[in-house]
């Protein structure tokens, strides 16, 4: 079962053409890594599912044509987004960021936010500018995971983040994503290996591998090709 | 002592009417990116509506009328507010400077409209006697207007921060001026914010209109544009976006304005206010309070 | 080579206008030979010049100012200053005017070119309106005020001066749009113009290019703010004196409504609007008494006796509809 197939898929930022007709399918339930070198396109192509950035081709969910619609529409398809830089509110507080995320007509799992993040539920009114990188992260997760998402949308979870918090995160996200289909862009290969099963190489704009995220993993020429680095 | 207290308390009043006019701007610079260079029509409108109420009803007894007189004036700088976004503003989504070009074209034919219907020459409004008398504040005279001023801008100030900080709606647009991107993909529609913002703005400058018609004595289709230079001034120096930003602002700019025009030479309080916005510019770009621009 | 050719035949026309005794009823008192006709046109014709250095800045280089107006007034002001109180010839004010605000203008481009966008636009009206507000309240009393300040005339050449000398002004009115034209163009074909539409369209890209965008930002304003001034000392002969109403911010909008009006980014647009502006401010009303308008109702012959309502709504339906202002309407028509 697919919950994502993206045909032929062009983007263009400025006048760079970013994604020269990607092709691939995500699979429902489970984790895919989106994975290669630094701008290859992984986060043009988040972006472009969340129709934050125009496109040629298709992109559909389930019986929906993504591409063309407007983002706030996207999202209340049961789409969550958790972008590279975080983006949280900094002006608002952390209750506040996450009353914004709750999309009307579902239920708001305020207890598994506050389960997986504990440290969420201690700062509620703290603004959120003022909370470290970490805890800024686990802000934008939560607020991703708060509506019961039928597909996460995640971008470089642990960029920039300590040991110990990356190691949290990775936890968080396991739980998180058991009962959904998550998209994840990784830079940092074990995170990815950890949590995903199955495996998409972006280079240069287009598709150059496909496939489990074990056979990656555990063949390091393999891994050398497509990534230029070795998963350890 | 004593006209240091009233040069204060007018200067506070002045601030009052800055910040009803640059509020508004400064939300909707801030959630949309649109310079609306048609406010001053709205304060204007508000203006002529306060001055129509207060001629039309003169049977009902000068306060309550004047009370209508706002209301009134409210009401028409929300509902232009609302129509200038949703006929004209939002089909040109997506171009801001198109959009800036639009509002500078309606802000000419809006006040060439009202000069057309009411001429040139300034109305003078009908007024519950007693904003013409004085009260006694620290030993200085101080007119019942200026006070009226300032305690209504002080209630719209309240007002709008209960509505930014108590609704969602608040919050969608608090969210909204810093990143309204983010606020979409968590599936907040904010193009519909923008109708509440305009409105809201159109709101309140059409009260900063009413008003304005007390403190200068009189409303013209102009007076709203000639205030719309030193509210904008009120916006850059406050922050884009911000409403406490502008609330300060709004006093450091009317107060600068009254006590150089007082203390130093009449006329020279514009320059010095012109000055300060230099000054804040190239010290600190993004105003007192505002995000730094992207 | 066939906009030469228009350019030259368009300039042909204009320059035998003051020849021809017919003259367009209602819009104009009297035919093209008589003073009145051709003091309105040389009006519109400094109009289109100050258009046209507006659009150097704004329209070819995507600059925002709104403190256009200003070296136009200073234009107007500075060389009636130096004619009456320097005692200095119409021309050789023209000349240290020039030089003075030279300078000027690449000191206030300087500091205004230090922010972008909307942050330029507020500093460059904070300008312009400083300078409104200094000419009204006239600290040192040699600016009129309100009145505005009477053209030195003994410091005119005989040329140019007297009712039945209008016909020269014109001529040098449209001289200057001509001259303009050609700097203008000179300048926006060049490397440099080329720098400048790059600008425009993504400064961060000329960055990457390995240029500086400031100094080229910096010319730019410098080039438009001096044709601007010259116009503006041009602008003072032909309505013989330098007035308050040239140094408000309603005029430097209006500037920019002239550029957009007539298309921006393209120099005879920002021409054609800027004359069209010109005729229609100063006409309008003349129009509007006459008997087709009297017969309105009073709520509508009220506004359309405004020149500024009747602009300011064909502005509007131009920014929604034909964006590239009326000659992109004309070039529609001449492809259709």
């Amino acid at each position: 079962m697919t919950a994502v197939e993206v045909t032929d898929l062009h983007v263009w930022r400025g006048q760079a053409h970013i994604l020269h007709g990607v092709t691939l399918t995500v699979p429902e339930h489970g984790v895919t890594a989106l994975l290669g070198r630094n701008g290859v396109g992984k986060t043009t192509t988040l972006l472009a599912m969340m129709g934050l950035l125009p496109g040629q081709g298709s992109i559909r969910f389930g019986d929906t044509e993504l591409l063309g619609t407007p983002t706030h529409l996207v999202a209340r398809q049961g789409i969550g987004y958790v972008p590279e830089d975080r983006e949280i509110f900094s002006t608002l507080t952390v209750a506040e960021n996450l009353r914004l995320a709750e999309r009307p007509g579902v239920e708001h799992r305020y207890d598994l936010v506050y389960d997986l993040f504990p440290v969420l539920k201690e700062r509620l009114r703290q603004s959120a500018g003022t909370l470290s990188g970490g805890q800024q992260q686990m802000l934008s997760l939560a607020r991703s995971i708060l509506n019961p998402n039928r597909l996460l949308l995640i971008d470089e979870p642990t960029k920039g983040l300590a040991p110990i918090v990356i190691e949290h995160v990775v936890e968080a996200l396991v739980h998180a994503t058991s009962d959904t289909t998550v998209l994840l862009v990784e830079q940092n290969l074990w995170v990815a290996s950890q949590l995903a099963k199955h495996a998409v190489v972006l280079d240069h704009g287009t598709v150059t591998y496909a496939g489990e995220m074990r056979t990656l993993a555990d063949d390091p020429a393999l891994a050398g090709r497509h990534l230029g680095v070795e998963v350890r | 002592m004593s006209s240091f207290v009233l040069y204060t308390v007018t200067g506070l009043g002045l601030a009052g009417l800055y910040f009803l006019l640059a509020s508004g701007l400064s939300l909707i610079f801030g959630l949309m990116s649109v310079l609306n260079l048609a406010h001053g029509a709205f304060f204007a409108a508000g203006g002529y509506a306060a001055w129509w109420v207060m001629d039309s009803f003169d049977t009902v007894p000068a306060e309550p009328r004047f009370l209508l007189a706002v209301v009134a004036a409210g009401a028409v700088g929300a509902v232009a507010g609302a129509l200038v976004e949703r006929g004209l503003i939002r089909r040109l989504y997506g171009s801001h400077v198109r959009q800036i070009l639009l509002t500078i074209g309606l802000g000419m034919a809006a006040v060439a409209l009202m000069g057309g219907w009411f001429t040139y020459n300034p109305r003078l409004m009908d007024q519950p006697a007693w904003f013409g008398a004085t009260t006694q504040l620290v030993g200085a005279n101080i007119p019942n207007s200026r006070l009226l001023i300032l305690a209504v801008a002080i209630v719209m100030l309240v007002a709008l921060m209960a509505f930014l900080r108590g609704t969602r709606h608040g919050l969608i647009i608090r969210a909204g001026v810093e990143n309204p991107s983010m606020a979409r993909a968590l599936g907040v529609d904010v193009a519909r914010s923008f109708t509440i913002v305009f409105a809201l703005g159109g709101l309140l400058a059409g009260i900063g209109g009413a008003l304005g018609a007390v403190y200068f004595n009189g409303i013209s289709p102009s007076l709203g544009t000639t205030q719309l230079i030193f509210a904008f001034i009120v916006v850059v120096i406050g922050g884009l976006g911000s409403v406490p930003g502008t609330a300060v602002a709004a006093v450091l700019v009317a107060l600068t304005q009254i006590y150089v025009n007082n203390y130093v030479a009449t006329g020279l309080g514009s320059i010095a206010v012109v000055v300060l916005l230099a000054v804040v510019l190239l010290v600190r770009p993004q105003g007192l309070l505002g995000k730094v621009q992207p | 080579m066939r906009g030469r050719i228009a350019l030259g035949l368009t300039v042909l026309v204009l320059a035998l206008l003051p020849l021809v005794p017919i003259g367009i009823p209602v819009v104009f008192t009297g035919d093209f030979t008589t003073p009145g006709t051709l003091q309105v046109l040389a009006s519109a014709l400094v109009l289109a010049a100050v258009a046209m250095s507006y659009d150097v800045v704004f329209g070819y280089t995507g600059l925002l100012s709104f403190g256009h107006a200003l070296p136009f007034a200073l234009g107007a002001y500075g060389t009636n200053l130096l004619m009456i109180h320097v005692g200095l010839d119409y021309p050789i004010a023209i000349g240290v005017m020039l030089l003075g605000h030279g300078v000027l203008a690449v000191l206030v481009g300087s500091l205004a070119l230090r922010t972008a966008g909307v942050a330029f636009a507020m500093v460059t009206l904070a300008f312009a309106e400083a300078f409104a507000l200094l000419v009204l309240s006239d600290p040192l009393r040699i600016l009129g005020g309100e009145e505005g300040l009477p053209i030195a005339s003994e410091r005119v050449p005989d040329l140019f001066r007297g009712v039945v000398n209008t016909q020269n002004i014109y001529w040098l009115a449209l001289a200057l749009a001509v001259f303009t034209f050609l700097v203008a163009h000179r300048v926006v074909s060049s490397r440099a113009g080329r720098v400048f539409e790059a600008i425009r369209e993504n400064e961060k890209r000329v960055e990457m290019m390995g240029l500086r965008p400031f100094p080229f930002k910096l010319a730019a304003f410098t080039i438009s703010s001096t044709l601007a001034a010259l116009a503006g000392s041009v602008y003072l002969l032909v309505v013989r004196g330098a007035n308050a109403g040239i140094t408000t911010p309603d005029f430097t909008l209006a500037i920019l409504v002239m550029v957009v009006l007539g298309g921006a980014g393209k120099l005879w647009g920002a021409a054609i609007g800027g004359f069209v502006y010109g005729i229609l401010t100063l006409r309008l009303s003349a129009v509007a008494t006459s008997d087709a308008i009297d017969a309105l109702p009073g709520w509508l012959s009220g506004p359309l006796s405004e020149p500024l309502f009747v602009l300011g709504v064909l502005f509007i339906l131009l920014v929604l509809f034909a964006p590239g202002g009326l000659s992109s309407l004309r070039l529609r028509l001449r492809g259709a």
